[in-house]
């Protein structure tokens, strides 16, 4: 086997970006958040890759309103953006993937039994690939809000789940995008649980010239990765 | 030199009770196809720290195929193409009602590292859950390989004492179990990715 050097890793997101482990607010930490430092992990081989899965994607998986027989209730929106890392860079053809609560706030998911109406042509979940520019786009409507129990009158603001994988281990992501001016965003530790700039990544806005006329709102959401370090081991510039 | 832009990261958020929703794929646990020469079943149970089951939680898994390579234009060797066929080199599993996880593969080969060290042969790992707010990365090494592990440059990093969360333990012909403890005692290594 030979020798290789030390590859070109993924800086670790700056302090703020990442909530914390165990976060008192969010009662579900308490027993799950590991009371042990992590030992750091180099990035090495398995590190500096990933997988790259062209799938599996359905036919109807970019559309949640149309995976039924009829059309999904609930305000029709189009949610889209970019996938980007911190260096600018578009992160093309790598899998995102969303589920979601209905309009009215609840899962089609059998732990999911608050009395809100299950709509039978909704099931909530998506997935697209990025294009070669990191776009992606998706058809859905948006969730309702929905009561979760964590601490008195505990709502959690409109949310759709994201998930994406990025072209390497360390860009793994699981996030939530919120919609803009939410009024729950004050009492949901889940939202808070990262500074106020890192909130603000996380709020899609608003976009007019992305709407479909006579269709569907239209909100913006660009996604940003960890990015690679340059490598360390350039040849020094002339 | 130019200096790229840095944009603020987004942030993680918890997957929350309902991931099945939306990560569950049908042979998602399958890193190879059923019946592939040498596949074995890698799972065990994710508990919390006071030792119950969690059954909201996702296992993922990634690793080299049984060559050490990987089909990725990153690794500077260059990608080539499995020599298992149907290898995905990625899993993932939900927990079920039990806690269980269990995934589908073969073992990968070992790996070059810098300096000339060599890694042993491992899966990494992430574990994802309601009430976790951020996913949290572990290994998996395998116990027949006491020799590679004892020189793995990772392995080397951990408290002797807690070396052996990161080690799978035989569990019949064809099989290795893995538990997850997110917390307390028998606590999992986790590592800083
Ligand atoms: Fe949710």
């Amino acid at each position: 086997m030979t020798t290789t050097q030390r590859l070109a890793g993924y800086p670790p997101a700056p302090a703020g970006t990442n909530p914390p482990l165990g976060f008192e607010g969010y009662r579900s930490t308490g027993l799950r958040a590991p009371s042990q430092a992590p030992v750091v992990l180099p990035h090495r081989l398995t590190e500096v890759t990933g997988p790259l899965l062209p799938g599996p994607i359905g036919p109807n998986d970019h559309d949640l309103t149309t995976q039924h027989e009829g059309e999904a209730q609930g305000q029709r929106i189009v949610v889209f953006g970019r996938v980007l890392d911190s260096g600018g860079r578009a992160v093309p053809d790598t899998l995102v993937e969303v589920w979601q609560a209905n309009a009215a706030g609840r899962y089609r998911h059998a732990r999911d039994n608050w009395p809100a109406p299950l709509d039978p042509n909704f099931s909530g979940g998506g997935r697209v690939l990025t294009d070669a520019h990191g776009n992606y786009s998706f058809t859905t409507i948006k969730p309702g809000a929905y009561p979760w129990g964590n601490h008195h009158n505990a709502w959690r603001p409109a949310h759709i789940h994201f998930s994406l994988f990025g072209h390497a281990f360390p860009q793994r992501l699981v996030t939530q995008m919120y919609f803009p001016d939410d009024p729950l965003f004050a009492q949901d530790p889940i939202f808070n649980s990262v500074s106020e700039d890192a909130r603000r990544r996380m709020v899609s806005t608003f976009d007019l010239d992305a709407t479909r006329p006579e269709w569907a709102l239209a909100f913006r959401f660009d996604i940003v990765l960890r990015g690679r370090e340059q490598s360390v081991f350039e040849e020094p510039h002339a | 030199m130019s200096h790229p832009t840095e944009l603020g990261l987004t942030p993680s958020q918890t997957v929350g009770p309902y991931l099945a929703l939306g990560l569950t794929w049908q042979a998602g646990a399958d890193v190879v196809p059923h019946g592939t020469p040498g596949e074995i079943l890698i799972g065990g149970t994710v508990r919390d720290g006071a030792g119950e089951i969690v059954t909201d939680a996702m296992v993922e898994t990634w690793q080299a195929d049984p060559d050490g390579r990987f089909d990725h234009p990153d690794d500077p060797r260059g990608a080539v193409a499995p020599s298992v066929p149907g290898f995905r080199g990625f899993g993932r599993a939900a927990t079920d009602t039990q806690g269980r996880w269990e995934v589908r593969t073969v073992k990968p080969g070992a790996l070059p590292a810098e300096d000339g060290a060599v890694e042993a042969p491992h899966l990494t790992v992430s574990v994802f859950a309601r009430g976790l707010l951020d996913r949290v990365v572990t290994r998996i090494y395998f116990p027949d390989e006491a020799d590679a592990n004892a020189a793995d440059p990772l392995l080397a990093t951990v408290p002797a004492g807690r070396r052996d969360t990161l080690v799978a333990v035989p569990d019949g012909p064809g099989r290795l179990r893995f538990d997850v403890r997110l917390q307390g005692e028998g606590e999992t290594v986790f590592l800083a990715c």
